[in-house]
């Protein structure tokens, strides 16, 4: 039983949802099970609540296994960040239930054990730093959870190794460049030894260059650490790179596959506001039933169309 | 223009005054102002300005550093200086006009600028040797017995980091603000106050709004990283008050204790 998180039904809309979001607080604070009980007074909205008030996420069923590395696309507005959010308790369901390690996050009292196991990084790496020097920020979760200094020290040292900042442990952030910035929130999110990592367009403020560290960085973890990877992101090349594609659209799943799966359904990815990787989408303009992921594969796939055309036209 | 204020820059180091405890350091900073305010005779500010020396010198850090951080109050120092020379009655040395220049009022001019000098030196040699989270730290650690009368320590020391973390941050969207609304025309150098406080408006509500989303984003992503207030919680960083430290400060206390009891008690005016 390696099934790590599990969406069941899960329905969402912040217009319901408005006054139950103050409930996002913290555990154990008293007003949180009291509006936690009001939210039930409309436990059931209904799915198509007009005025403004259509589902964020509507009926989304998901189980994510461990160690899967899941991109998850969709324009805006298809709610794959409240999908993100819901991951570790920030928001909890109006209807349905999301369960992570089979705890619920609807738990109060068990919302830091749900946090610790979900590590998330935001889009903006300015708006996540909270301390001033880079390993202090890192420790910020570990102190929080109240973890013994001598302890913190080590997994500071061991998460800022993993993401490869070690050399700027005593940096002040606001120097640092955009992807080593995000680095560093990886690195704080990573210190909690989560047995997920949650990214919310983590690429997305960044440089090509940029990018590419980040991504290398959360496939090596992935690889080498076993995290389990949730991401949302626009970029395609990113997605193809992860080894399950989930595409949404107005709250619900629309596919859900290997990226070779989905990219091979273009044209509904193109009703859905999305495009594909630029090899997948040379192989289609050249008429081929592939969606190569690589450029290797891409040239291979080119490489036997054009042969397999000279042999069947010579 | 704006990248040239560095308050509350930390400059990392090694030295003794940048492993010195930072609640030591406060303790420090607090003696070094008042024997600096009851300072009354040459010999005492000459003790001061050497226990100052010996600190910069020892902490490496550069005095264009500190120079940079005066160059802001350079205006008031002057002017206080000014004031003190023609406003001082005794003995006139130079006079004309209606101004007399007196002997007291060279000397006390002198010793004014030194004293504002070096309470803003010792300020920024505090901000430039400890980390901003170190000394937000300090001031909760020292502040902790208030908690017991309700007072929210942890709060304020937590305010005080995040601040500290975001003026950087903001002083850099501040530029891009302003280069923006120069690029459509904004005009923030021209006019009399009451127009260019008015040309600020353009800058000032985005800067606000961005200033609050910011404020939005850090709430959930400390959320996430399991914040959830004062309660239970570590710190990497211990704060162990060494025998090295323990000296430092009260050798320093000491020095600086007796040195202005001896100025005032007027033993040097023999």
């Amino acid at each position: 039983m390696d099934e790590i998180i599990r969406f069941d039904n899960v329905v969402y809309s912040y217009a319901a949802a408005g006054e139950s979001q103050e409930t996002m607080s913290g555990p154990g604070g008293g007003g949180a099970a009291e509006s936690g009980r009001s939210a039930d007074g409309h436990r059931q909205p209904e799915p198509d609540a007009g005025a403004g008030g259509t589902p964020a996420l509507d009926g989304v069923t998901l189980s994510v296994r461990r160690g899967e590395t899941v991109a998850v696309l969709g324009h805006n507005g298809s709610g794959k960040s409240t999908l993100v959010r819901m991951l570790n308790g920030l928001l909890t369901p109006l209807s349905g239930t999301v369960t992570v390690c089979g705890i619920g996050t609807g738990e109060e009292d068990r919302l830091l054990e749900v946090r610790q196991k979900v590590g998330l990084v935001f889009q903006n790496p300015d708006n996540q730093i909270v301390a001033t020097v880079v390993e202090e920020d890192v420790a910020f979760a570990l102190e929080n959870l109240g973890v013994p200094p001598a302890e913190i020290r080590e997994r500071v040292d061991a998460a800022l190794r993993d993401v490869g900042m070690v050399e700027y442990r005593e940096h002040a952030p606001h120097r640092l460049s955009g992807g080593q910035k995000q680095r560093v929130a990886i690195a704080g999110a990573l210190a909690m030894d989560p047995l997920v990592l949650a990214l919310d367009e983590p690429t997305a403020m960044l440089d090509p260059r940029g990018r590419g560290e980040v991504m290398e960085t959360v496939r090596r973890l992935n690889r080498e650490r076993g995290v389990t990877v949730v991401m949302v992101t626009h970029h395609m090349n990113e997605a193809a790179l992860c080894g399950r594609v989930v595409v949404m659209d107005r709250g619900r799943i629309r596919l859900d596959g290997t990226p070779e799966d989905v990219f091979l359904r273009a044209d509904e990815l193109r009703a859905l506001g999305l495009g594909v990787p630029q090899t997948v989408a040379l192989a289609r303009g050249l008429g081929l039933d592939a969606a190569p992921l690589t450029d290797e594969d891409c040239a291979r796939v080119i490489f036997d169309f054009v042969r397999g055309g000279a042999s069947a036209g010579g | 223009m704006l990248k040239d204020i560095t308050l509350g820059q930390y400059f990392p180091g090694t030295s003794l005054v940048h492993r010195l405890d930072p609640r030591a350091k406060l303790i420090l900073v607090f003696a070094f102002i008042t024997a600096l305010l009851t300072a009354n005779h040459a010999l005492t500010y000459l003790v001061i300005l050497l226990y100052l020396a010996l600190a910069v010198t020892v902490s490496r850090v550069r005095p264009s550093a500190l120079a940079r951080g005066m160059r802001p109050m350079a205006f008031i120092i002057l002017f206080t200086a000014v004031l003190n020379i023609f406003y001082t009655p005794g003995r006139p040395l130079v006079s004309f006009w209606i101004f007399t220049v007196s002997a007291e009022g060279v000397e006390r001019a002198v010793f004014m600028a030194l004293r504002l000098l070096m309470l803003i030196s010792c300020t920024f040699m505090l901000t430039y040797t400890t980390s901003p989270l170190a000394l937000a730290d300090a001031l909760g650690r020292l502040m902790s017995p208030l908690a017991k009368i309700r007072v929210p320590v942890h709060e304020f020391a937590m305010m005080m980091t995040i601040a500290l973390r975001f003026i950087p941050t903001i002083i850099e969207e501040t530029d891009k603000i302003m280069s923006a609304q120069k690029a459509r025309g904004a005009d923030f150098e021209t006019g009399n106050l009451f127009r260019r406080a008015k040309a600020l408006i353009p800058l000032l509500v985005p800067l606000f709004v961005g200033a609050f989303r910011r404020a939005d984003d850090l709430a959930v992503a400390m959320e996430c990283r399991c914040y959830h207030g004062g309660g239970g919680r570590t710190r990497m960083k211990q704060l162990r008050m060494t025998g090295v430290d323990a000296l430092v400060l009260t050798g320093s206390v000491a020095l600086l204790a007796g040195v202005s009891a001896l100025g005032r008690l007027g033993w040097f005016m023999r």
